[in-house]
Protein backbone atom coordinates (compact mmCIF):
# COMPACT_ATOMS: atom_id res chain seq x y z
CA UNK A 1 0.00 0.00 0.00
CA UNK A 2 1.64 3.34 -0.98
CA UNK A 3 1.66 6.46 1.23
CA UNK A 4 -1.01 8.12 -0.77
CA UNK A 5 -3.24 5.59 0.03
CA UNK A 6 -2.79 5.67 3.62
CA UNK A 7 -2.53 8.83 4.22
CA UNK A 8 -6.04 8.54 1.85
CA UNK A 9 -7.38 6.31 4.59
CA UNK A 10 -6.52 8.16 7.39
CA UNK A 11 -8.06 11.67 5.88
CA UNK A 12 -11.22 9.52 4.96
CA UNK A 13 -11.65 7.91 8.74
CA UNK A 14 -10.74 11.30 10.19
CA UNK A 15 -13.02 13.22 8.41
CA UNK A 16 -16.19 10.61 9.12
CA UNK A 17 -15.00 10.82 12.99
CA UNK A 18 -14.99 14.48 12.58
CA UNK A 19 -19.03 14.13 11.07
CA UNK A 20 -19.73 10.87 13.83
CA UNK A 21 -18.81 13.33 16.56
CA UNK A 22 -21.47 16.14 15.45
CA UNK A 23 -24.00 12.76 16.00
CA UNK A 24 -23.09 11.59 18.94
CA UNK A 25 -26.38 12.64 20.64
CA UNK A 26 -27.69 10.57 18.02
CA UNK A 27 -25.04 7.56 18.41
CA UNK A 28 -25.65 6.96 21.75
CA UNK A 29 -29.39 6.42 21.40
CA UNK A 30 -28.11 3.49 18.25
CA UNK A 31 -26.05 2.06 20.58
CA UNK A 32 -28.60 1.82 23.32
CA UNK A 33 -31.29 0.36 20.87
CA UNK A 34 -28.75 -2.09 20.12
CA UNK A 35 -29.73 -4.37 23.44
CA UNK A 36 -31.65 -7.07 21.97
CA UNK A 37 -29.21 -9.44 22.66
CA UNK A 38 -29.52 -8.44 26.71
CA UNK A 39 -33.30 -8.71 26.47
CA UNK A 40 -32.98 -12.20 25.35
CA UNK A 41 -30.16 -12.90 27.62
CA UNK A 42 -33.19 -11.89 30.33
CA UNK A 43 -35.91 -14.18 28.48
CA UNK A 44 -33.83 -17.59 27.90
CA UNK A 45 -32.64 -16.98 32.02
CA UNK A 46 -35.71 -16.56 33.33
CA UNK A 47 -37.61 -19.11 31.09
CA UNK A 48 -34.80 -21.79 32.26
CA UNK A 49 -35.23 -23.77 28.96
CA UNK A 50 -31.55 -24.25 28.70
CA UNK A 51 -31.05 -25.99 31.76
CA UNK A 52 -32.33 -29.19 29.81
CA UNK A 53 -29.62 -28.46 27.34
CA UNK A 54 -27.33 -28.31 29.18
CA UNK A 55 -26.13 -24.23 29.42
CA UNK A 56 -25.87 -22.60 32.64
CA UNK A 57 -26.44 -18.83 33.28
CA UNK A 58 -23.15 -17.84 33.29
CA UNK A 59 -22.74 -19.73 29.42
CA UNK A 60 -26.20 -17.68 28.52
CA UNK A 61 -24.70 -14.11 30.37
CA UNK A 62 -21.33 -14.34 28.75
CA UNK A 63 -23.14 -15.43 25.36
CA UNK A 64 -25.46 -12.98 25.03
CA UNK A 65 -23.30 -9.90 26.50
CA UNK A 66 -20.25 -11.01 23.79
CA UNK A 67 -23.43 -10.92 20.96
CA UNK A 68 -24.69 -7.63 22.26
CA UNK A 69 -20.63 -6.14 21.68
CA UNK A 70 -20.67 -8.06 18.64
CA UNK A 71 -23.34 -6.09 17.22
CA UNK A 72 -23.03 -2.92 17.95
CA UNK A 73 -19.47 -3.43 15.98
CA UNK A 74 -21.53 -5.20 13.00
CA UNK A 75 -24.39 -2.32 12.58
CA UNK A 76 -24.41 -1.31 8.73
CA UNK A 77 -27.36 0.98 7.40
CA UNK A 78 -24.93 1.55 4.01
CA UNK A 79 -28.22 0.85 2.22
CA UNK A 80 -30.50 2.89 3.60
CA UNK A 81 -27.38 6.28 3.34
CA UNK A 82 -26.73 4.41 -0.60
CA UNK A 83 -30.47 5.24 -1.33
CA UNK A 84 -30.59 8.36 0.20
CA UNK A 85 -27.65 9.53 -1.63
CA UNK A 86 -28.97 7.87 -5.29
CA UNK A 87 -32.35 9.86 -5.02
CA UNK A 88 -30.92 13.38 -3.24
CA UNK A 89 -28.19 13.25 -6.09
CA UNK A 90 -25.22 13.05 -3.66
CA UNK A 91 -23.78 10.46 -5.32
CA UNK A 92 -22.92 12.58 -8.33
CA UNK A 93 -19.91 13.91 -6.78
CA UNK A 94 -18.71 10.73 -5.65
CA UNK A 95 -18.90 9.71 -8.87
CA UNK A 96 -16.48 11.92 -9.98
CA UNK A 97 -13.70 11.80 -8.34
CA UNK A 98 -10.97 8.61 -8.75
CA UNK A 99 -12.16 6.46 -5.34
CA UNK A 100 -14.23 4.15 -5.54
CA UNK A 101 -17.42 5.28 -3.91
CA UNK A 102 -17.42 1.88 -1.39
CA UNK A 103 -14.71 3.28 0.70
CA UNK A 104 -16.84 6.38 1.91
CA UNK A 105 -19.43 4.34 2.85
CA UNK A 106 -17.27 2.10 4.71
CA UNK A 107 -15.12 4.71 6.35
CA UNK A 108 -18.44 6.42 7.61
CA UNK A 109 -19.36 2.63 9.32
CA UNK A 110 -15.99 2.51 10.70
CA UNK A 111 -15.73 5.72 11.70
CA UNK A 112 -19.34 5.84 13.71
CA UNK A 113 -17.83 1.99 15.32
CA UNK A 114 -14.83 4.69 16.38
CA UNK A 115 -17.67 7.03 17.70
CA UNK A 116 -19.41 4.28 19.62
CA UNK A 117 -17.43 2.61 21.42
CA UNK A 118 -17.06 4.65 24.51
CA UNK A 119 -20.84 4.52 25.00
CA UNK A 120 -20.81 0.88 24.71
CA UNK A 121 -17.99 0.71 27.16
CA UNK A 122 -19.97 2.60 29.56
CA UNK A 123 -23.28 0.41 28.61
CA UNK A 124 -20.82 -2.69 29.55
CA UNK A 125 -19.82 -1.16 32.50
CA UNK A 126 -23.31 -0.85 34.33
CA UNK A 127 -24.28 -4.52 32.97
CA UNK A 128 -21.07 -5.53 34.99
CA UNK A 129 -21.81 -3.71 37.99
CA UNK A 130 -25.58 -5.33 38.36
CA UNK A 131 -24.13 -9.14 37.27
CA UNK A 132 -20.55 -8.93 38.74
CA UNK A 133 -20.93 -12.40 39.83
CA UNK A 134 -21.69 -13.57 36.39
CA UNK A 135 -18.43 -11.71 35.12
CA UNK A 136 -15.64 -13.47 32.76
CA UNK A 137 -12.13 -13.07 31.64
CA UNK A 138 -11.32 -13.86 28.04
CA UNK A 139 -7.85 -14.49 27.37
CA UNK A 140 -6.02 -11.19 25.17
CA UNK A 141 -5.03 -13.63 22.95
CA UNK A 142 -8.76 -14.84 22.28
CA UNK A 143 -9.64 -11.11 23.08
CA UNK A 144 -7.45 -10.03 19.96
CA UNK A 145 -8.66 -12.67 17.27
CA UNK A 146 -12.12 -11.83 18.93
CA UNK A 147 -11.44 -8.19 17.38
CA UNK A 148 -10.26 -9.42 14.35
CA UNK A 149 -13.22 -11.97 13.83
CA UNK A 150 -15.43 -8.77 14.53
CA UNK A 151 -14.57 -6.31 11.94
CA UNK A 152 -14.57 -9.03 9.35
CA UNK A 153 -17.62 -9.89 10.28
CA UNK A 154 -18.48 -6.53 9.75
CA UNK A 155 -16.92 -6.59 6.54
CA UNK A 156 -19.14 -9.01 5.44
CA UNK A 157 -21.95 -7.54 6.75
CA UNK A 158 -21.48 -4.88 5.11
CA UNK A 159 -20.79 -6.19 1.28
CA UNK A 160 -23.89 -8.10 1.54
CA UNK A 161 -25.91 -4.69 2.13
CA UNK A 162 -23.86 -3.23 -0.43
CA UNK A 163 -24.59 -5.69 -2.96
CA UNK A 164 -28.55 -5.20 -1.49
CA UNK A 165 -27.71 -1.74 -2.19
CA UNK A 166 -26.55 -1.72 -5.67
CA UNK A 167 -30.26 -2.53 -6.25
CA UNK A 168 -31.03 1.80 -6.16
CA UNK A 169 -29.44 1.85 -9.87
CA UNK A 170 -32.61 0.03 -11.33
CA UNK A 171 -35.37 0.19 -8.71
CA UNK A 172 -35.36 3.80 -6.07
CA UNK A 173 -36.33 2.00 -3.14
CA UNK A 174 -33.89 -0.69 -2.38
CA UNK A 175 -33.99 0.14 1.32
CA UNK A 176 -36.65 -2.18 1.78
CA UNK A 177 -34.91 -5.11 1.06
CA UNK A 178 -32.95 -4.29 4.55
CA UNK A 179 -35.99 -5.67 6.95
CA UNK A 180 -36.05 -8.73 4.10
CA UNK A 181 -32.31 -9.65 5.47
CA UNK A 182 -33.16 -8.84 8.82
CA UNK A 183 -35.37 -11.56 9.21
CA UNK A 184 -32.72 -14.43 8.48
CA UNK A 185 -29.90 -12.51 10.40
CA UNK A 186 -31.96 -12.55 13.25
CA UNK A 187 -32.80 -16.19 13.57
CA UNK A 188 -29.98 -17.85 11.66
CA UNK A 189 -27.28 -15.22 13.46
CA UNK A 190 -27.82 -16.58 16.87
CA UNK A 191 -29.07 -13.02 17.88
CA UNK A 192 -32.46 -14.50 19.41
CA UNK A 193 -31.21 -18.05 20.59
CA UNK A 194 -27.79 -19.62 20.85
CA UNK A 195 -27.29 -21.87 17.83
CA UNK A 196 -26.22 -25.07 20.37
CA UNK A 197 -29.91 -24.89 21.40
CA UNK A 198 -30.92 -25.30 17.59
CA UNK A 199 -32.25 -28.50 16.19
CA UNK A 200 -29.34 -30.47 14.18
CA UNK A 201 -30.89 -29.74 10.52
CA UNK A 202 -31.91 -26.13 11.04
CA UNK A 203 -28.46 -25.36 12.94
CA UNK A 204 -26.91 -27.49 9.78
CA UNK A 205 -28.82 -25.06 7.33
CA UNK A 206 -27.46 -22.02 9.40
CA UNK A 207 -24.30 -23.02 8.57
CA UNK A 208 -24.31 -22.99 5.11
CA UNK A 209 -25.10 -19.15 5.08
CA UNK A 210 -22.90 -16.32 6.23
CA UNK A 211 -25.07 -15.37 9.02
CA UNK A 212 -23.95 -17.82 11.85
CA UNK A 213 -20.32 -15.90 11.30
CA UNK A 214 -21.01 -12.60 11.61
CA UNK A 215 -22.39 -12.91 15.02
CA UNK A 216 -22.46 -16.57 17.07
CA UNK A 217 -18.92 -17.07 15.73
CA UNK A 218 -17.02 -13.78 16.90
CA UNK A 219 -19.49 -13.75 20.09
CA UNK A 220 -18.43 -17.23 21.10
CA UNK A 221 -14.39 -16.26 20.40
CA UNK A 222 -14.99 -13.68 22.67
CA UNK A 223 -16.94 -15.39 25.28
CA UNK A 224 -14.57 -17.75 25.87
CA UNK A 225 -16.89 -20.87 24.36
CA UNK A 226 -15.76 -23.78 22.48
CA UNK A 227 -15.66 -22.89 19.36
CA UNK A 228 -13.74 -23.99 16.06
CA UNK A 229 -11.55 -20.65 15.27
CA UNK A 230 -10.02 -22.39 12.06
CA UNK A 231 -13.66 -23.00 10.61
CA UNK A 232 -15.03 -19.71 11.58
CA UNK A 233 -12.48 -16.96 10.18
CA UNK A 234 -12.40 -19.50 7.19
CA UNK A 235 -15.98 -18.92 6.59
CA UNK A 236 -15.69 -15.10 7.47
CA UNK A 237 -12.69 -14.72 4.82
CA UNK A 238 -14.60 -16.94 1.75
CA UNK A 239 -17.98 -14.62 2.21
CA UNK A 240 -15.97 -11.67 2.40
CA UNK A 241 -13.95 -12.45 -0.92
CA UNK A 242 -17.83 -13.77 -2.48
CA UNK A 243 -19.59 -10.80 -1.59
CA UNK A 244 -16.79 -8.46 -2.81
CA UNK A 245 -16.36 -10.21 -6.10
CA UNK A 246 -20.72 -9.84 -6.68
CA UNK A 247 -20.45 -5.99 -5.06
CA UNK A 248 -17.81 -5.14 -7.15
CA UNK A 249 -19.35 -6.74 -10.38
CA UNK A 250 -22.80 -5.03 -8.96
CA UNK A 251 -21.42 -1.80 -8.55
CA UNK A 252 -19.67 -2.68 -12.76
CA UNK A 253 -23.35 -3.32 -13.78
CA UNK A 254 -25.27 -0.59 -11.66
CA UNK A 255 -23.56 3.13 -12.31
CA UNK A 256 -24.19 1.96 -16.11
CA UNK A 257 -27.95 2.95 -14.81
CA UNK A 258 -27.37 5.92 -12.55
CA UNK A 259 -29.72 8.52 -14.07
CA UNK A 260 -28.08 11.48 -11.83
CA UNK A 261 -31.73 12.05 -9.91
CA UNK A 262 -31.83 15.45 -8.33
CA UNK A 263 -28.37 16.72 -9.55
CA UNK B 1 -7.53 19.87 -31.80
CA UNK B 2 -10.82 20.17 -29.64
CA UNK B 3 -10.56 19.19 -26.12
CA UNK B 4 -14.35 18.29 -25.97
CA UNK B 5 -16.50 16.91 -29.07
CA UNK B 6 -20.18 14.80 -29.20
CA UNK B 7 -21.23 13.49 -32.41
CA UNK B 8 -24.97 12.71 -32.99
CA UNK B 9 -25.74 12.76 -28.95
CA UNK B 10 -28.92 11.14 -28.04
CA UNK B 11 -30.18 10.70 -24.67
CA UNK B 12 -33.63 8.88 -24.24
CA UNK B 13 -35.41 8.54 -20.33
CA UNK B 14 -38.15 6.10 -19.43
CA UNK B 15 -40.54 7.90 -16.78
CA UNK B 16 -43.83 6.63 -15.82
CA UNK B 17 -46.38 8.71 -15.42
CA UNK B 18 -49.04 8.87 -12.75
CA UNK B 19 -52.43 10.85 -12.50
CA UNK B 20 -53.81 12.64 -9.52
CA UNK B 21 -56.17 11.27 -7.17
CA UNK B 22 -56.38 7.86 -5.42
CA UNK B 23 -58.14 6.82 -9.01
CA UNK B 24 -54.98 7.59 -10.50
CA UNK B 25 -52.66 6.01 -7.89
CA UNK B 26 -54.40 2.21 -7.89
CA UNK B 27 -54.65 2.93 -11.99
CA UNK B 28 -50.42 3.69 -11.42
CA UNK B 29 -50.27 0.63 -9.08
CA UNK B 30 -51.52 -2.15 -11.82
CA UNK B 31 -50.82 -0.49 -14.67
CA UNK B 32 -47.62 1.39 -15.18
CA UNK B 33 -47.89 4.30 -18.17
CA UNK B 34 -44.41 4.45 -19.52
CA UNK B 35 -43.49 7.53 -21.73
CA UNK B 36 -40.03 7.73 -23.52
CA UNK B 37 -38.26 11.16 -23.27
CA UNK B 38 -35.80 12.30 -25.46
CA UNK B 39 -33.77 14.76 -23.42
CA UNK B 40 -31.15 15.06 -26.17
CA UNK B 41 -31.08 14.55 -30.02
CA UNK B 42 -28.54 14.29 -32.34
CA UNK B 43 -26.23 16.89 -30.68
CA UNK B 44 -23.34 17.89 -31.95
CA UNK B 45 -20.68 20.15 -31.20
CA UNK B 46 -16.77 21.23 -30.55
CA UNK B 47 -15.25 22.96 -27.73
CA UNK B 48 -11.69 24.08 -28.34
CA UNK B 49 -9.02 24.14 -25.11
CA UNK B 50 -9.00 27.65 -23.38
CA UNK B 51 -12.43 28.30 -24.57
CA UNK B 52 -15.74 29.54 -22.33
CA UNK B 53 -18.74 28.74 -23.80
CA UNK B 54 -21.79 29.30 -22.91
CA UNK B 55 -24.49 26.84 -23.19
CA UNK B 56 -28.37 28.58 -23.16
CA UNK B 57 -31.65 26.96 -23.04
CA UNK B 58 -34.84 27.21 -21.19
CA UNK B 59 -35.48 24.81 -18.51
CA UNK B 60 -36.00 21.14 -19.63
CA UNK B 61 -33.76 21.93 -22.95
CA UNK B 62 -31.38 19.06 -22.14
CA UNK B 63 -28.10 21.59 -20.65
CA UNK B 64 -27.85 19.33 -17.48
CA UNK B 65 -28.42 16.28 -19.18
CA UNK B 66 -25.80 16.86 -21.76
CA UNK B 67 -23.35 18.06 -18.97
CA UNK B 68 -23.56 14.84 -17.14
CA UNK B 69 -23.20 12.81 -20.08
CA UNK B 70 -20.42 15.24 -20.81
CA UNK B 71 -19.04 14.64 -17.45
CA UNK B 72 -19.23 10.82 -17.65
CA UNK B 73 -22.12 11.23 -14.77
CA UNK B 74 -24.85 9.11 -16.96
CA UNK B 75 -24.35 7.34 -19.95
CA UNK B 76 -25.42 8.24 -23.72
CA UNK B 77 -28.46 6.40 -25.64
CA UNK B 78 -26.63 6.98 -28.90
CA UNK B 79 -23.40 9.37 -29.90
CA UNK B 80 -20.14 9.43 -28.70
CA UNK B 81 -18.29 11.83 -26.74
CA UNK B 82 -14.61 12.76 -26.18
CA UNK B 83 -13.49 14.67 -23.39
CA UNK B 84 -9.78 15.45 -23.27
CA UNK B 85 -9.26 12.16 -25.07
CA UNK B 86 -11.47 10.11 -23.33
CA UNK B 87 -14.83 8.68 -23.41
CA UNK B 88 -16.46 9.92 -19.82
CA UNK B 89 -18.38 6.55 -19.84
CA UNK B 90 -15.17 4.73 -18.80
CA UNK B 91 -14.78 7.20 -15.69
CA UNK B 92 -11.04 6.38 -16.26
CA UNK B 93 -9.14 7.96 -12.97
CA UNK B 94 -6.83 10.14 -15.41
CA UNK B 95 -9.96 11.34 -17.19
CA UNK B 96 -11.45 12.30 -13.66
CA UNK B 97 -8.43 14.09 -12.49
CA UNK B 98 -8.80 16.78 -15.34
CA UNK B 99 -12.76 17.70 -14.94
CA UNK B 100 -15.10 19.09 -12.68
CA UNK B 101 -18.39 19.39 -12.73
CA UNK B 102 -19.94 22.25 -10.02
CA UNK B 103 -23.80 22.26 -9.85
CA UNK B 104 -25.21 25.40 -8.10
CA UNK B 105 -28.07 23.77 -6.63
CA UNK B 106 -25.95 20.90 -5.14
CA UNK B 107 -23.34 20.76 -2.77
CA UNK B 108 -20.63 18.29 -2.42
CA UNK B 109 -19.36 20.08 1.44
CA UNK B 110 -20.24 18.30 4.10
CA UNK B 111 -22.93 19.90 5.29
CA UNK B 112 -21.65 19.98 9.02
CA UNK B 113 -18.31 20.68 8.81
CA UNK B 114 -16.44 23.53 8.07
CA UNK B 115 -15.34 23.60 4.38
CA UNK B 116 -11.45 23.03 5.13
CA UNK B 117 -12.51 19.35 5.72
CA UNK B 118 -14.27 19.01 2.64
CA UNK B 119 -10.82 20.26 1.12
CA UNK B 120 -8.91 18.18 2.96
CA UNK B 121 -10.66 15.28 1.97
CA UNK B 122 -10.74 16.40 -1.39
CA UNK B 123 -6.94 16.92 -1.36
CA UNK B 124 -5.82 13.47 -0.22
CA UNK B 125 -8.53 11.61 -2.65
CA UNK B 126 -6.14 13.34 -5.36
CA UNK B 127 -2.96 12.63 -3.82
CA UNK B 128 -2.13 16.06 -3.00
CA UNK B 129 0.61 16.69 -0.46
CA UNK B 130 0.13 18.65 2.29
CA UNK B 131 2.37 21.79 1.03
CA UNK B 132 0.71 21.63 -2.02
CA UNK B 133 -3.52 21.47 -0.63
CA UNK B 134 -2.05 24.64 1.84
CA UNK B 135 -0.80 26.44 -1.40
CA UNK B 136 -4.12 25.71 -3.71
CA UNK B 137 -6.55 26.78 -0.81
CA UNK B 138 -4.19 29.85 0.27
CA UNK B 139 -4.12 30.95 -3.48
CA UNK B 140 -7.86 29.88 -4.46
CA UNK B 141 -9.50 31.39 -1.28
CA UNK B 142 -7.59 34.70 -2.05
CA UNK B 143 -9.13 35.12 -5.87
CA UNK B 144 -12.43 34.30 -4.52
CA UNK B 145 -12.15 36.10 -1.48
CA UNK B 146 -12.92 33.66 1.50
CA UNK B 147 -10.65 33.94 4.88
CA UNK B 148 -12.69 32.81 8.03
CA UNK B 149 -15.88 30.93 6.04
CA UNK B 150 -13.54 28.42 5.88
CA UNK B 151 -13.19 27.54 9.13
CA UNK B 152 -16.99 27.98 10.19
CA UNK B 153 -19.64 24.71 9.68
CA UNK B 154 -21.08 24.39 6.01
CA UNK B 155 -24.08 25.08 7.46
CA UNK B 156 -23.69 28.24 9.06
CA UNK B 157 -22.48 30.25 5.52
CA UNK B 158 -24.50 32.16 3.68
CA UNK B 159 -25.22 31.14 0.12
CA UNK B 160 -22.69 33.53 -1.40
CA UNK B 161 -19.94 32.40 0.97
CA UNK B 162 -21.05 28.36 0.10
CA UNK B 163 -20.77 28.79 -3.34
CA UNK B 164 -17.72 29.96 -3.36
CA UNK B 165 -16.41 27.04 -1.11
CA UNK B 166 -17.94 24.88 -3.53
CA UNK B 167 -16.16 26.14 -6.39
CA UNK B 168 -12.84 25.76 -4.20
CA UNK B 169 -13.44 22.55 -3.12
CA UNK B 170 -13.87 21.88 -7.14
CA UNK B 171 -10.79 23.21 -8.35
CA UNK B 172 -8.54 22.02 -5.50
CA UNK B 173 -7.39 19.77 -7.80
CA UNK B 174 -6.95 22.07 -10.43
CA UNK B 175 -8.90 20.91 -13.14
CA UNK B 176 -8.27 21.79 -17.12
CA UNK B 177 -12.34 21.08 -18.08
CA UNK B 178 -15.20 22.68 -16.12
CA UNK B 179 -18.33 21.91 -16.20
CA UNK B 180 -20.62 24.14 -13.94
CA UNK B 181 -24.03 24.41 -13.81
CA UNK B 182 -25.73 27.42 -13.24
CA UNK B 183 -22.55 28.35 -10.69
CA UNK B 184 -24.21 31.59 -9.45
CA UNK B 185 -27.76 30.68 -8.72
CA UNK B 186 -29.31 32.53 -6.20
CA UNK B 187 -26.35 34.52 -5.43
CA UNK B 188 -26.57 38.34 -5.17
CA UNK B 189 -25.42 40.82 -7.92
CA UNK B 190 -21.85 41.10 -5.95
CA UNK B 191 -21.30 37.74 -5.24
CA UNK B 192 -22.36 37.03 -8.31
CA UNK B 193 -19.93 39.58 -10.31
CA UNK B 194 -17.14 37.51 -7.90
CA UNK B 195 -17.84 34.45 -8.68
CA UNK B 196 -17.65 35.82 -12.88
CA UNK B 197 -14.49 37.42 -12.23
CA UNK B 198 -12.92 34.19 -10.69
CA UNK B 199 -13.99 31.99 -13.24
CA UNK B 200 -12.55 34.54 -15.72
CA UNK B 201 -9.40 34.77 -14.06
CA UNK B 202 -9.20 30.63 -13.30
CA UNK B 203 -9.63 30.29 -17.23
CA UNK B 204 -6.52 32.40 -18.14
CA UNK B 205 -4.39 31.23 -15.69
CA UNK B 206 -4.52 28.05 -16.43
CA UNK B 207 -5.95 27.61 -19.98
CA UNK B 208 -9.06 25.61 -18.73
CA UNK B 209 -11.71 24.92 -21.04
CA UNK B 210 -15.38 26.15 -19.45
CA UNK B 211 -19.01 25.35 -20.56
CA UNK B 212 -21.09 27.25 -18.35
CA UNK B 213 -24.83 27.02 -18.09
CA UNK B 214 -26.92 29.95 -16.41
CA UNK B 215 -30.53 31.82 -16.53
CA UNK B 216 -28.43 34.68 -15.42
CA UNK B 217 -27.59 35.72 -18.72
CA UNK B 218 -24.95 38.43 -16.91
CA UNK B 219 -22.35 35.50 -16.47
CA UNK B 220 -22.97 34.38 -20.51
CA UNK B 221 -22.54 37.84 -21.58
CA UNK B 222 -19.77 38.79 -19.32
CA UNK B 223 -17.75 35.19 -19.71
CA UNK B 224 -18.70 33.80 -23.18
CA UNK B 225 -17.69 34.54 -26.37
CA UNK B 226 -19.54 31.83 -28.35
CA UNK B 227 -22.83 30.04 -27.16
CA UNK B 228 -24.76 26.86 -27.61
CA UNK B 229 -28.27 27.38 -27.84
CA UNK B 230 -30.26 24.34 -27.09
CA UNK B 231 -34.04 23.87 -27.12
CA UNK B 232 -36.00 20.37 -26.53
CA UNK B 233 -32.95 18.46 -26.51
CA UNK B 234 -31.75 19.98 -30.21
CA UNK B 235 -28.79 22.60 -30.37
CA UNK B 236 -30.43 25.29 -32.47
CA UNK B 237 -27.42 27.85 -32.55
CA UNK B 238 -23.97 27.27 -32.08
CA UNK B 239 -21.66 30.30 -32.64
CA UNK B 240 -20.12 33.59 -31.57
CA UNK B 241 -22.52 35.60 -29.33
CA UNK B 242 -22.62 38.50 -30.83
CA UNK B 243 -23.64 37.54 -34.38
CA UNK B 244 -26.33 35.66 -32.17
CA UNK B 245 -27.70 39.20 -30.91
CA UNK B 246 -27.55 40.18 -35.02
CA UNK B 247 -29.54 37.59 -35.77
CA UNK B 248 -31.66 37.78 -32.78
CA UNK B 249 -32.57 41.27 -33.43
CA UNK B 250 -32.04 43.27 -36.73
CA UNK B 251 -32.20 46.42 -35.07
CA UNK B 252 -30.20 48.39 -33.04
CA UNK B 253 -31.46 50.89 -30.07
CA UNK B 254 -30.79 54.50 -30.60
CA UNK B 255 -31.41 57.04 -27.95
CA UNK B 256 -31.87 60.66 -28.65
CA UNK B 257 -31.52 63.45 -26.63
CA UNK B 258 -32.78 66.73 -28.08
CA UNK B 259 -32.65 70.53 -27.18
CA UNK B 260 -36.23 70.83 -28.41
CA UNK B 261 -38.83 68.75 -27.15
CA UNK B 262 -41.83 69.91 -29.60
CA UNK B 263 -39.19 67.75 -32.02
CA UNK B 264 -38.77 64.46 -30.17
CA UNK B 265 -43.09 63.95 -31.85
CA UNK B 266 -41.33 63.76 -35.37
CA UNK B 267 -38.07 62.22 -34.38
CA UNK B 268 -40.31 59.12 -33.13
CA UNK B 269 -41.34 58.71 -36.74
CA UNK B 270 -37.82 57.53 -37.79
CA UNK B 271 -38.07 54.32 -35.93
CA UNK B 272 -39.78 51.67 -34.26
CA UNK B 273 -40.55 53.74 -30.68
CA UNK B 274 -39.40 51.95 -27.78
CA UNK B 275 -39.68 55.27 -25.38
CA UNK B 276 -40.80 58.53 -25.96
CA UNK B 277 -39.99 61.32 -22.91
CA UNK B 278 -40.38 64.91 -23.09
CA UNK B 279 -36.34 65.83 -25.11
CA UNK B 280 -35.38 61.57 -24.69
CA UNK B 281 -36.63 59.15 -27.18
CA UNK B 282 -35.82 55.64 -27.87
CA UNK B 283 -36.10 54.04 -31.53
CA UNK B 284 -35.21 50.95 -32.70
CA UNK B 285 -33.62 51.03 -36.55
CA UNK B 286 -33.01 48.42 -38.30
CA UNK B 287 -29.35 47.84 -38.97
CA UNK B 288 -28.85 48.41 -42.59
CA UNK B 289 -30.68 51.70 -42.66
CA UNK B 290 -28.95 52.95 -39.63
CA UNK B 291 -26.43 55.32 -41.03
CA UNK B 292 -28.94 57.01 -43.39
CA UNK B 293 -31.58 57.53 -41.01
CA UNK B 294 -29.02 58.58 -38.41
CA UNK B 295 -27.66 61.04 -41.15
CA UNK B 296 -31.41 62.57 -41.56
CA UNK B 297 -32.07 62.47 -37.87
CA UNK B 298 -28.73 65.13 -37.19
CA UNK B 299 -29.70 67.29 -40.32
CA UNK B 300 -32.86 68.11 -39.44
CA UNK B 301 -33.26 68.16 -35.94
CA UNK B 302 -31.26 69.66 -32.54
CA UNK B 303 -29.09 66.60 -30.61
CA UNK B 304 -27.76 67.27 -28.07
CA UNK B 305 -26.65 63.51 -27.38
CA UNK B 306 -26.79 60.21 -29.46
CA UNK B 307 -26.10 56.86 -27.91
CA UNK B 308 -26.52 53.28 -29.97
CA UNK B 309 -26.80 50.02 -28.24
CA UNK B 310 -27.36 46.80 -29.00
CA UNK B 311 -30.39 45.68 -27.21
CA UNK B 312 -30.01 43.76 -24.42
CA UNK B 313 -29.06 39.60 -25.27
CA UNK B 314 -31.02 38.53 -22.02
CA UNK B 315 -34.38 40.08 -23.38
CA UNK B 316 -34.15 38.82 -27.29
CA UNK B 317 -33.05 35.24 -25.86
CA UNK B 318 -35.82 35.64 -22.99
CA UNK B 319 -38.18 36.56 -25.70
CA UNK B 320 -37.13 33.68 -28.25
CA UNK B 321 -37.29 30.97 -24.85
CA UNK B 322 -40.66 32.67 -23.87
CA UNK B 323 -42.28 32.01 -27.51
CA UNK B 324 -40.60 28.63 -28.35
CA UNK B 325 -40.51 30.07 -31.79
CA UNK B 326 -37.49 28.53 -32.14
Amino acid sequence: MKLKHLNLAYTLLSTQYALMLEYRAEIFLWAISGILPLIMYGIWSEAGVSIGLGIDSKWLFSYFVSAFIVRQFTAVWVMVSFEEDNLEGRLSPYLLQPIYPFWRYFSSHVAEQITRLPFVLLILTIIFIFNNQLFWFPSPFKVFLSIIAIFIAFTVRFLLHWIFAMICFWNDRASAIERLLLLPYLFLSGLVAPLDTFPEPIKNIALLTPFPYVLSFPAKLLAGHNVDIFNGFLNLILWAFVFFIIGFWAWKKGVRHYSGMGA
Amino acid sequence: MPIISARSVSKIYKVSEKAPGLKGTLKHFFERRIRIIKAVEQLNFEISKGEIVGFIGSNGAGKTTTLKMLCGLIHLSSGSIEVAGHNPEQRDRNFLRQITLVMGQKQQLIWDLPPMDSFRLNAAVYGLSDRETKRRINELSTMLELDNELYRPVRKLSLGQRMKAELLASLLHRPTVLFLDEPTLGLDINSQIRVRQFLAEYNYKYGATILLTSHYMGDITSLCKRVLLIHDGKLFYDGLLSDLTNKLSPYRLVKLSLTDSDSAHFVSQFGQLVEYDDHLVKLLIARENLTEVLTTILNQFKVKDIEVTDPPIEQLIGKLLKSGNI
